[in-house]
């Protein structure tokens, strides 16, 4: 059985609707029914909120039945990651801890989407709290990546991949912290996008580093993840870093045209590349070079430190936004706790997984007295020199493309005894994280293994337009 | 070792994570190896450079504040919800202070 959403896209399911070719609660139904008996193969969706899709289906059914407009996603079926809290429906952040969370209210992206006639068919599994690379940090098992199911999706955003390539829903959110949506994007062979900093409000999003953390959409192609962006986007009172800058149409900027674009490579991305994505990456600059870029050699040395910075970063926020997880508030506290100081450490110790742990003990370590100075000032100024690596790029060309990751999907199981080999694989994602500029993965065809492989684009703060233009040109072309 | 296990069960008791002691081992080894690939960091120069603590774009200084005006909230029944124990509306703690 293939999925009902296969061959579809946002704006064929528009004009399925408008011709009355079918009915937003039969493709809801159907796409329910086929999500619903194929995820035992991956665990890749954790809830499904049925109710809500008929709902939101039935409404936008109303409207076009009185004549009006369903919205720019009317009746598209979606899947939100479980970072994301969703109103009345359960979001467990894939922890143990918030298993039976249930939120009092819905993220702005969430509230966005289903104002434009979105249709969310349930919420995604993930690391918990976002804090991983493959998937297998959920508390709920890992996610099996759709095209090899014996290899990890990528994570964090893992199970908000594999909807999409399992094509259990059309489009999804995910959220990105140092790589979370680029490179499980890269693993399953999709779009993934990771806007500028800001660009999304990250009000309902479970906090895990602040200042990076940012919410972006999955997609088959670049014009449907370009299309969620779009209703997602833009500044919103509740997010005080969100950002002003109004939001250009991405699609209509989508004609195939990128002639005279100047793409810069940087030599750093392309060293310790296993040898079949490097020769993908090249061959997918050869296509960019015939589509008329201009492609220039760049630099961007201070990329053998962003590791190294960002898991001081990122663990130190990380540290401080998850001390709110002390069986308080949350759901979970266990029985026998006769004191605060008890509640709070017997509350954590079941809670919390091995990676949270590993990450809020060295967060906490920066973090603590006499060693500020030397990690988390240091940090944050070797930050600034990424950052500034990137400017200095951009004064040279109009985006960068890289690879996303050094090697396809891996195993189950194959990385998971060995934490830093696993940070150190997020090198080709972090610094664009840590610069937040927009950056995201489209596909760049397959290993002899038919692993899929990304290429990463990534352009100036606030620019997604010029890196949809790439990704969708390109996708064109090597089709 | 950058770290010994005794300072790890210190850095546990500041995060209030009562950890095992096989995984206290655990950790000393998992972080004792982050810490080393951190120390790269030392190999640049930053004296004269300014940290980032945040990804800033142009917007005037007051931009961000909103308006003040009354808006509703969670009610008392929704904010307590999700908590394991509470008590007329009150979340419920084990007690801090001996009489």
């Amino acid at each position: 059985m293939s999925s009902p959403l296969h061959g579809l896209s946002i704006d064929s399911i528009r004009a399925g609707l408008l011709e009355k070719k079918f009915t937003a609660e039969e493709l809801a139904r159907q796409a329910l029914a086929y999500a619903e008996a194929e995820n035992p193969k991956t665990n890749a969706y954790l809830t499904f909120s049925q109710e809500r899709a008929l709902n939101a289906a039935r409404a936008v059914d109303a409207k076009i039945a009185k004549g009006e407009d369903p919205g720019p996603l009317g009746g598209v079926p979606i899947a939100v990651k479980d970072v994301i809290v969703t109103r009345g429906l359960r979001t467990t952040c894939g922890s143990k801890l918030l298993a039976n969370y249930v939120p009092p209210y819905d993220a702005t992206a969430v509230i966005r989407l289903e104002q434009a006639g979105g249709v969310i068919l349930g919420k995604t599994n993930c690391d918990e709290f976002a804090m991983g690379s493959s998937n297998e940090n959920s508390a709920f098992g890992p996610v099996r990546n759709p095209m090899a199911l014996d290899r990890v999706p990528g994570g964090s955003s893992g199970g908000s991949a594999a909807v999409v390539a399992q094509e259990t829903a059309l489009v999804s959110l995910g959220s990105d912290t140092g790589g979370s949506i680029r490179q499980p994007a890269s693993f399953c062979g999709i779009s993934g996008v990771t806007p500028t900093y800001g660009r999304v409000s990250r009000y309902g999003l479970t906090a895990f580093a602040s200042s990076l953390d940012h919410i972006g959409p999955f997609g088959k192609t670049t014009r449907d993840a370009a299309r969620l962006l779009q209703v997602i986007a833009g500044r919103d009172e509740m997010d005080a870093t969100s950002a002003f800058a109004p939001v250009p149409d991405y699609a209509a900027a989508l004609d195939g045209n990128i002639k005279g674009l100047k793409i810069g490579l940087p030599r750093e991305y392309f060293d310790g590349l296993e040898s079949e994505t490097g020769d993908r990456v090249t061959a997918a600059v050869e296509v960019l070079k015939q589509l008329g870029c201009e492609v220039l050699d760049i630099q961007l040395p201070h990329t053998p430190y962003a590791v190294a910075a960002y898991y001081i970063i990122a663990t130190a926020e990380a540290s401080a936004n998850l001390a709110r997880f002390d069986g308080v508030r949350y759901t979970t506290r266990p029985a026998a706790v006769t004191t605060l100081s008890d509640m709070y450490r017997a509350t954590r110790e079941e809670g919390f997984g091995d990676e949270c742990k590993r990450r809020i003990m060295l967060g906490t370590y920066v973090l603590s007295a006499g060693y500020y100075d030397a990690y988390y000032l240091k940090a944050q100024k070797v930050r600034k020199l990424i950052a500034q690596d990137f400017a200095q790029a951009f004064e040279q060309v109009d985006a960068i493309v890289a690879p996303v990751s050094p090697f396809p999907a891996f195993k189950l199981g194959e990385k998971v005894k060995d934490p830093i080999s696993m940070y150190l694989s997020d090198i080709y994602t972090i610094t664009g994280s840590l610069a937040g500029i927009p950056c995201m993965s489209v596909p760049c065809g397959l290993t002899t293994e038919g692993l899929p492989v990304g290429l990463q684009i990534l352009t100036r703060h606030f620019n997604e337009t010029t890196m949809f233009r790439i990704a969708d040109a390109y996708e064109k072309a090597s089709h | 070792m950058k770290i010994t296990e005794q300072e790890v069960r210190r850095v546990a008791d500041l995060a209030n994570l009562a950890l095992r002691e096989d995984e206290v081992a655990r950790m000393a080894q998992d972080l004792d190896g982050i810490l080393s690939h951190i120390d790269k960091l030392n190999e640049l120069d930053t004296t004269d450079v300014e940290p980032m603590a945040q990804v800033l774009f142009d917007a005037e200084e007051t931009a961000t504040l909103r308006e003040d005006r009354e808006r509703p909230t969670l009610t008392n029944a929704e904010a307590v919800a999700n908590a394991p124990v509470t008590s007329g509306g009150y979340y419920k703690v084990p007690r801090v202070i001996e009489r």
